[in-house]
């Protein structure tokens, strides 16, 4: 598929020169803080994301990327140069628009010549360079076709030929991906990572699907009002969520109260109702947001495992009684009470547990004893 | 559904024909009066049934026609081209700068000059503009001209003035529309492929602009070329123009066959004129939006 893995892509890119470099970006709108003291590095070449519920101040911080926005203060630098004075059409960046913003009056190809008019190349060679940008993103031959006769997906190949042509050192993409439908934008997801390595330019995506951010990314700054509260790799950000918030917004997690009992060399010793004593191992524990429920421990639904009593299991188990179930063909949902969860008001608050359907196993019913089987390492400590 | 489609459509005609049909009443009897005319032959004071192109082949050789039907589009030709280029602005400022929240107070102070009648404007600018007018009295007693300024009065100039501020509103509000229309992340595109403000206006803004710059146009071209009153009061009569001319056949001279031809004559120019204008920007119609 692609010439180097991802492994190898992000081992080189996480020792990469700065490309972007965001250093205590605030932005006022009157009253209204939308940037809370930015600080964040995007290397050369790397895929990075900003992810965040919609006015978590993402797009605010892309379009002061590209120069549609003046900051209040701090500083934005592109490789290195300063741009507080550079207008957004003499930045080394080009955008791909959420409405993709194809220009309605221009053919396809005239459209992405769009921004070769002060190229020195002679015609010609102009022209070879737009039919070449279009076979890049799989529209060879478009060039003549009037720009309101695209599909979405097309409209969107043409939105980045236009922008790859004149090779920034930086591409911004505003939700690109937002405006098509489902089976359209996961193959535009895997086209996007294909040409992200083929080009080597510095991607930032501006996304509120959690699930796009994992997909494409390298790393994901996730944002939330203004500030950026996490930014890690996808299996980091995913397995090691540092606040319940981020743990919430990025996939489903369960949340159980936690009493601290010490620390140990290795890790925090906690008694979890249900679960029990466990050792968490420290590089699963967060001190960042203990919010208002005192410490908590979370695990991802998927992370732990119904197993019939008697059946091989993780390292340790938990009986408990199924209360509900959600059947999604590839998938079933388990909502399990465990054994000595129950809270003050007596009733136990279910977990829910993600299994995949595999042939030979069934479906378990309401009301049916089970065990949950689970290790420490897929505990979080929020504490 | 075919069916459902069909009754539809019966029921919608059914609805719009007393209207459709009292304007085409309205609107097809007086042109066809005035076609039937054209092809008549004038007895003195009378009209005589007879069928003749007399009155056409008068017309095009006549070199008082052709001077005047000159002077006509000429007129309205600079008329529109003053209008639209000083409606632009305008109406630019009003879509890219005005708060939305205020751009309905705006649109109807626009209007506001319709509220007083077109003579009475038309008036007003012979007040302004005169011999003793407000212009000449003020700029003499502030001591800057000694001699009356002659070239803002019964000529040209002044009927271009007067019939650009008449039409100002026609012209603004097509432009407003097509500008309200333009996606203003296109506008942001063009700065971000590397073009300054200007030429992001020149490239991207008003190309899309100029369905509503064509429609300004022709609203503004159409009813000046045919305009009555300002060369009457304005021009002082001096200088007629095509309306005038028609006005002097059917009225002064009783000639109405020799006035409808005139009529259908200027009527076809005008008609040939815009379909010429139209067909020139068609590359810019055709865009969807």
């Amino acid at each position: 598929m692609t010439t180097t893995s991802t492994a190898e892509h992000r081992a080189r890119t996480a020792t990469a020169k700065p490309m972007i470099e965001c250093r205590n970006v605030q932005k006022y709108y009157g009253d209204y803080h939308a940037l809370r003291g930015i600080d964040l590095t995007i290397r050369e070449s790397e895929f990075f994301s900003l992810l965040g519920p919609s006015g978590c101040g993402k797009t605010t911080l892309l379009r002061t990327i590209a120069g549609f926005e003046d900051i209040s203060s701090g500083v934005v630098l592109i490789d290195g140069q300063d741009m507080q004075d550079v207008p957004a059409n003499r930045r080394p960046t080009n955008m791909v628009f959420q409405s993709y913003a194809i220009f309605p009056h221009l053919t396809v190809a005239e459209n992405v010549g769009f921004g070769l008019r002060r190229d020195p190349r002679s015609k010609a060679e102009k022209a070879a360079a737009v039919e070449e940008a279009l076979a890049m993103v799989g529209l060879k031959g478009y060039g003549a076709r009037a720009s309101h006769a695209l599909s979405g997906g097309q409209r969107q190949r043409v939105a980045l030929a236009r922008a790859l042509i004149l090779k920034p050192k930086v591409l911004l993409l505003d939700e690109p991906l937002s405006a098509l439908d489902r089976k359209m934008r996961e193959q535009m997801q895997v086209e996007l990572i294909k040409l992200q390595r083929q080009v080597g330019i510095t991607f930032v995506l501006v996304t509120h699907d959690q699930e796009e951010a994992l997909v494409m990314s390298d790393r994901i700054a996730v944002m939330f009002d203004g500030q950026i509260a996490q930014l890690d790799g996808p299996e980091a950000l995913y397995a090691r969520p540092t606040s319940r918030r981020v743990a919430n917004f990025i996939g489903v997690m369960n949340f159980l109260p936690a009493h601290v009992l010490g620390e140990t060399a290795s890790g925090v010793e906690v008694d979890v109702p249900g679960l029990g004593r466990v050792e968490i191992p420290m590089s699963n524990v967060s001190k960042s947001d203990p919010g208002d429920e005192g410490p908590t421990v979370g695990f991802r639904p998927e992370a732990v495992s119904l197993v019939a009593p008697g059946q091989p299991q993780q390292s340790r188990a938990t009986a408990g009684v199924i209360d509900e179930v959600v059947y999604y063909g590839d998938m079933t949902y388990y909502d399990v009470r465990l054994d000595g969860s129950a809270s003050a008001d007596g009733r136990a608050r279910p977990v829910r547990i993600a299994m995949r359907n595999v042939f030979g196993r069934e479906v378990q019913d309401v009301g049916t004893r089970t065990n949950v089987s689970w290790s420490p390492g897929s505990l979080v400590l929020f504490r | 559904m075919a069916s459902g489609n069909r009754s539809q459509k019966t029921q919608g005609l059914g609805l719009i024909a007393p209207p459709l049909g009292y304007a085409v009443l309205v609107m097809a009897a007086p042109l066809l009066t005035i076609l039937a005319y054209s092809f008549l032959k004038d007895g003195y004071l009378t009209v005589i049934r007879e069928f003749t192109f007399d009155n056409y082949r008068t017309v095009w050789g006549d070199p008082i026609f052709h001077k005047i039907m000159l002077r006509s589009l000429g007129v309205a030709a600079l008329v529109t081209l003053v209008t639209v280029v000083l409606a632009f602005p305008v109406a630019y400022f009003l879509s890219f700068v005005v708060d939305p929240r205020k751009k309905s107070m705006w649109l109807f102070l626009i209007t506001i000059p319709f509220w007083t009648s077109y003579l009475i404007r038309v008036f007003l600018w012979k007040v302004i503009l005169g011999y003793n007018g407000v212009i000449n009295s003020g700029l003499k007693s502030l001591g800057i001209i000694e001699q009356p300024l002659t070239f803002i009065l019964y000529n040209v100039n002044s009927m271009v003035i007067t019939l650009a501020h008449a039409y100002a509103p026609f012209a603004i509000l097509p432009i407003f529309i097509a500008l309200e229309k333009i996606d203003r992340s296109l506008l942001e595109a063009g700065r971000d492929l590397g073009e300054s403000r200007i030429m992001t206006f020149w490239r991207v803004t008003l190309p899309l602009a100029m369905p509503g710059v064509v429609a300004a146009a022709l609203i503004v071209f159409i009813p000046t070329i045919g305009d009555y009153v300002t060369p009457a009061l304005i021009g002082g009569g001096k200088i007629p123009m095509i309306a005038n001319m028609i006005q002097a056949q059917m009225l002064d001279l009783d000639n109405r066959p020799m006035g409808s031809a005139l009529a259908v004559t200027a009527m076809l120019i005008v008609a040939i004129m815009s379909l010429i204008f139209v067909a020139l920007n068609r590359r810019f119609l055709r865009v969807k939006q």
